[in-house]
């Protein structure tokens, strides 16, 4: 009991991490499943992070409040910014959607009320490993949900054939837009919690290096499942841990990980998963033969 | 005698500096088989595409009474125009059922078994990828999709395009048995001796023109279609 005691207390930090990259992971499965390539989250974190952090700091706002304003807040910039760059599709999707990550990071840089360069110090830690383990259940069920409804089919329509989705009566756009707002709200959701986690936050935290990342996440677990962003995330988080013995070449050993599974499970790490379904098939098949 | 389903007049489609349909003018009766005939590069397919709001189209559209130029593809499909895509563009990744339910739009699940009925082969396939269907099962599939969605004119686009004769002739019953129930068709073809033996009023198309009209019986007997669609 005492280890699994101290276990939590020496890695409560690393475990906060990974529920929270979880939550970023599967922000960005929403628009991948529907077949868009965005790389806005990492700004959409930054106007959660920031959001909750202020209105918590300055206003007063009770902390559950201030998540949800911030979430709120990012959805309302999503709607505006994806009505106007879902006229591209693939990088030129991807590019636009970077330049709107720039776009805040040097606003939170220049702002009087955001502490420009040195960010928000001082974030009362609140959050509880808790409160980010329930917000990824509650996530994690509900787009699970989604996935096997209209809606998660329309998506993966989009995704395969837009031509072909809309002469199905499907409103692309729509679903398109709706698929961003959500994965932004999601982002700024988890991106509230983080600043609750970690007392400081400064512009830096959320720029491009910062979008890929949770890009590789959800693109190294797979995007077939629900699972795959929550899978990704983890092992990634946890990878730098794991390797820890390796000391100095730890990050090589991390990145030959990675570039193995992306080579070797294109469709990610859930489909290893699959491919131990198929095999038994293959093996019944072969018994019914003989 | 009651106005057509759908009035079409004057219609153009333009791709860039190009024009591919240069203003044609028809009509499609309810109950009936209209078909489009003529080779490729026509602009048959142009023409399906502007109906079903999938490319940018001049001149008018009236289905039904109502003007549905320039409204979005997901709107037209309510309004009950559905395609049945040239090339089948079934969703390969999604299984047989998956592909059925878009059709179906949120309706009871239960609406799938009339697909079923008809198509027995889709039901036992339901949950295979769609991908790995034959291509008439493909086409099948198209067809029951666009079935689903309770389509007041279906638009079929060469469905017999890269199909084997034997399986091209079962395509062909299906869409006879489909006018005995009194589906409104619109259909374009290349193979037209099969196209002007199912349809009602057939128009034969070049360059983006059309350049003839008469009963499916007219055109099979006329000798200039008969040379050049028909093989001799």
């Amino acid at each position: 009991m005492d280890a699994i005691v101290d276990f939590f207390r020496v890695y409560q930090t690393t475990i906060g991490v990974i529920g929270i990259n979880a939550l970023l992971a599967l922000s960005v499965w929403v628009t991948l499943y529907a077949g868009q390539l965005t790389l806005g989250n990492a700004a959409f974190m930054a106007v959660g992070a920031y959001g909750a952090a202020l209105l918590g700091m300055r206003v007063g706002v009770p902390f559950p409040v201030g998540l949800a304003l911030g979430a709120l807040l990012s959805a309302a910039l999503a709607l505006p910014l994806g009505l106007a760059v879902f006229r591209l599709r693939g990088v030129y999707l991807a590019i636009a959607t970077i330049g709107f990550g720039e776009v805040v990071r040097v606003v939170l840089l220049t702002l009087p009320f955001t502490g420009k360069a040195l960010g928000l110090n001082g974030i009362p830690p609140v959050t509880e490993l808790w409160h980010i383990y329930l917000s990824l259940a509650a996530v994690a069920y509900v787009l699970w949900r989604v996935q096997g409804s209209t809606v998660g089919r329309a998506w993966a329509a989009i995704r395969e054939d837009e031509i072909a989705a809309a002469s199905q009566g499907i409103a692309v756009r729509r679903y398109k837009l709706a698929a961003f707002v959500a994965g932004a709200a999601l982002a700024a959701w988890a991106g509230g919690l983080s600043a609750h986690l970690n007392f400081s936050i400064e512009p830096g935290d959320f720029g491009f290096t910062r979008a890929v990342q949770i890009l590789v996440f959800a693109v190294v677990g797979g995007t077939p499942s629900v699972a795959g962003p929550i899978f990704g995330a983890t092992l990634l988080t946890a990878l730098p841990e794991v390797l820890r013995p390796l000391k100095e070449y730890r990050d090589i050993f991390a990145g030959l990980i990675l570039m193995g599974v992306i080579i070797y499970l294109p469709r990610g790490l859930v489909t290893l998963a699959e491919l131990r379904k198929t095999r038994r098939l293959q093996e019944i098949g072969a018994a019914d033969v003989a | 005698m009651s106005p057509p389903l759908l009035e079409v007049e004057d219609l153009r489609v333009r791709y860039g500096a190009v024009e591919a349909v240069h203003g044609v003018s028809f009509a499609v009766n309810a109950g009936e088989v209209t078909t489009l005939i003529g080779a490729n590069g026509a602009g048959k397919s142009s023409t399906l595409a502007a109906l079903s709001g999938l490319v940018p189209a001049g001149g008018r559209i009236r289905f039904d009474g109502r003007d549905i130029a320039g409204a979005p593809p997901h709107a037209i499909v309510r309004a009950g125009i559905v395609q049945v895509p040239e090339g089948r563009e079934i969703l390969a990744q999604m299984t047989v059922e998956e592909n059925l339910l878009m059709g179906l739009r949120g309706r009871a699940r239960s609406d799938l078994d009339s697909a079923y009925e008809r198509f027995p082969i889709l039901g036992e396939r339901r949950a295979l990828l769609a991908g790995s269907l034959s291509g008439g099962e493909q086409q099948m599939l198209a067809i029951a999709r666009a079935l689903l969605a309770r389509p007041r004119l279906l638009l079929l686009d060469e469905p017999s395009l890269g199909l084997a004769p034997l399986i091209v002739k079962r395509v062909f019953d299906t869409l006879a048995d489909l006018r005995r129930q009194g589906i409104t068709m619109l259909l374009v073809e290349q193979n037209a001796l099969r196209a002007l033996r199912l349809a009602d009023r057939a128009y034969v198309m070049e360059l983006g023109k059309l350049v003839m009209r008469g009963t499916g019986q007219d055109l099979l007997g006329d000798e200039g279609v008969a040379r050049t669609y028909l093989g001799g």
